[in-house]
């Protein structure tokens, strides 16, 4: 007789079931966190991740469970790729991030091939969802919501303050968000109806050392308004070029990028950095997600500001925060069953401006409004739309000198 | 356009490049003595600014003054450096004298990232916004100090090569290593004085750098590319050639991109480059091998 038995076999059938148990019980989600925490984009990077890693705590008091795998691609697309790859093949259960548009193409081409819901924090180029990708979500404008959005602030703007600017002239960095905002402006500007005319447009690459050619194009125009989409290091550079040739536009306004509401970019400028003014989504300061997410960020990140950071903090834990909510409700971390939860997203409690987070047919937010922030006491200031101001806008700026 | 913006455009090129000039000058130095390409180049560079940028916040010294002791800090680095790094790897193939420097590239570039962070470093002096108002040009008086102190310092480093014994000691070993080292030159000593120089050299300009573009671990590849293209125009291991180089791809910069695009400025430095290695591969100072 052999040493088989019925209770020995049924101890054999549930060793052998077990992983598939483990797998539908799966307490925790595991998010391939994907950041350019080191290269040219490491500063928004860095922010972006300084929201990730309060999320856990904030999400648990919310009853949702994630654990972050964390994941530097150095700012280079080619290293998004391969690390999403990676990330996925050391057991993670979805991507979030990653802060840049080129990388979200190239994450995107891995996450539909592995079936991993990928929820994409940052990135405006409108191509990320209209190439029909079906486990990709946005969470952030494209850029020619960012833009309609701006503009149409500009004009409530000029309405609020009474200024008449003339002319303008559109700068722009010339990496793919860059560029997918000069595509939106081409297309939104004259449709736009701002008697503002648009004297040229001019491309620089953000990796410049100085750009004060780009200052010298610039003051040879004389546009009234600088209309920007730079990232913080190249605003600075960009800023100080204009005081060092005495060139005093009546305003520059971002119709939709970061740079301008940066810590780096008050530390780089002080003064300066006052005045400047961005259009774009902020967080809602009454919403009780806001203030949680305020109160556990604070004490974790004593050397910056929330106000100043809340942009990239606030879009990445929302990303994590749709990917723990499908999680929560599929009850599963089966690729297909969580982008099915992904997709049925619709959450009315979040951290940003805007409608409830819900998805359309190509996976993009479209309920995200933009503030008008404008830089006070190196603040970023709320000043429009009138019932979230906190101040007035400022219209013409102030001179360079005399700032204090 | 004016004529004024345009003369204003090239005064800056010049400028920039005068820098860029001196930077480079410490990669000719190294090429054209011990033959080893130094892939870390930009990195020191980069170092020697957040020297500058400690020094300046901590103890408020001016970049331009401490300019000297990083100098002198970068000088005693190369010179360890060659002793007891690079010195086993003179003479042997080139790809693995590659991986060691672009190995100790990458140890400095994330050295810095560890200490520092990736938040770009901002020297605020009290004149780095200030600037000069000649007819129609502006000069930003920051960069004309730079200028000047690196159109110095690139006199200095020649006439020490020219007129000094040990530079001529030193020439003698790049003109002919076998030579020298029948006469008794102790090339090993020589060589260790060079990447020290080098390294010196680096050191300055990026103390003066940093009074131009803020410290970041981001700047270090760019700087090194940069000086590659610099000292191929100008000829590698030419002295002069290297601030020749430099005030050319200055201009060459700042003229693209003033005149076209600026996003193109670095497609007119590659044309450039490619026009010279076309009409002259040696560089327009280099000697024929």
């Amino acid at each position: 007789m052999s040493g088989l038995t019925r209770r020995g076999l049924a101890a054999g059938a549930a060793t052998l079931a077990m992983p598939a148990i483990v797998r539908a019980q799966a307490p925790v989600l595991k998010v391939g966190l994907l950041l350019p925490k080191s290269g040219y984009l490491a500063q928004a990077g860095q922010s972006c991740h300084r929201g990730a890693l309060v999320a856990p705590k904030v999400l648990a008091d919310f009853g949702m469970r994630i654990e972050i795998m964390d994941v530097d691609f150095e700012s280079n697309v080619d290293m998004a790729r391969t690390q999403a790859e990676r990330v996925i093949n050391a057991g993670a259960h979805c991507i979030v991030g990653p802060f840049e548009s080129g990388a979200a193409l190239a994450i995107a081409q891995v996450t539909e091939q592995r079936k991993i819901p990928f929820v994409i924090n940052i990135g405006a180029a409108p191509q990320i969802t209209e190439q029909g990708y079906q486990y990709l979500v946005r969470n952030f404008p494209t850029g020619g919501q960012l833009v309609t959005n701006g503009l149409a602030l500009i004009k409530d703007l000029l309405a609020a303050t009474g200024a008449q600017p003339k002319t303008a002239v559109f700068v722009h960095a010339n990496d793919t968000f860059g560029t997918a905002q000069r595509g939106a402006m081409d297309a939104l500007y004259p449709r736009a109806g701002l008697p503002v005319e648009l004297l040229d447009k001019i491309a620089y690459d953000p990796k410049a050392q100085d750009l004060s050619v780009e200052v010298t194009k610039i003051r040879a125009l004389n546009p009234d308004v600088l209309l920007v989409v730079t990232r913080s290091a190249d605003a600075i550079k960009l800023f100080r070029d204009m005081v060092r040739q005495r060139y005093t536009p009546k305003a520059i306004i971002s119709p939709g990028s970061p740079g301008m509401y940066d810590e780096e970019f008050y530390q780089g400028l002080g003064p300066l950095a006052d005045y400047a003014i961005t259009n774009l989504p902020w967080a809602n300061f009454n919403a009780p997600m806001t203030k949680a997410l305020e109160a556990a960020y604070t004490p974790a990140n004593p050397r910056y500001r929330f106000a100043a950071e809340c942009f990239n903090a606030g879009f990445t834990f929302e990303a994590l925060l749709v990917a723990a909510d499908a999680h929560k409700r599929a009850g599963t971390t089966d690729g297909e069953a969580l982008m099915k939860a992904v997709r049925a997203t619709n959450l009315a409690e979040h951290v940003m401006t805007g409608g409830p987070i819900t998805f359309d047919a190509k996976g993009q937010n479209p309920n995200i409004v933009s503030a008008c922030v404008q830089n006070r006491n190196r603040t970023p200031t709320v000043v429009l739309p009138v019932a979230a101001a906190t101040e007035k806008p400022v219209l013409p700026m102030p001179g360079w000198q005399g700032r204090s | 356009m004016t004529a004024g913006l345009l003369l204003g455009v090239v005064v800056q090129g010049v400028m920039t490049g005068l820098v860029y000039g001196l930077m480079a000058l410490g990669l000719s130095v190294i090429f054209g003595v011990i033959r080893v390409v130094n892939f870390a180049h930009g990195e020191f560079a980069v170092l020697a600014m957040y020297a500058a940028w400690v020094a300046f916040t901590q103890w408020g010294v001016d970049p331009i003054v401490a300019a000297l002791p990083i100098s002198a800090g970068c000088f005693v680095l190369g010179f360890g450096l060659q002793r007891w790094l690079v010195s086993p790897f003179v003479g042997r193939a080139e790809h693995e004298q590659f991986i060691l420097l672009a190995g100790v590239a990458m140890v400095l570039v994330n050295l810095l990232l560890m200490g520092f962070g990736p938040d770009a470093r901002p020297v605020n002096l009290p004149y780095a916004l200030d600037s000069y108002e000649i007819g129609p040009v502006i000069l930003d008086k920051a960069r004309l100090v730079a200028a000047a102190v690196a159109f110095g310092l690139t006199g200095g480093v020649i006439g020490f090569f020219r007129f000094t014994r040990t530079g001529t000691a030193i020439r003698a070993c790049a003109d002919n290593l076998l030579g020298a080292a029948v006469v008794g030159l102790d090339v090993k000593q020589l060589y260790a004085l060079t990447f020290g120089i080098g390294l010196a050299c680096v050191g300055a300009a990026g103390a003066m750098l940093v009074t131009i573009s803020d410290a970041s671990p981001v700047l270090a590849h760019g700087f090194t590319l940069q000086g590659f293209i610099i000292v191929i125009i100008g000829g590698l291991g030419s002295l002069a050639g290297a601030l020749l180089g430099g005030v050319l791809i200055g201009v060459c910069e700042a003229l693209a991109g003033f005149l076209w695009q600026p996003s193109m400025k670095s497609l007119f430095s590659f044309l450039l480059l490619v026009a010279v290695l076309a009409l002259r591969p040696q560089g327009l100072l280099g000697k024929r091998p």
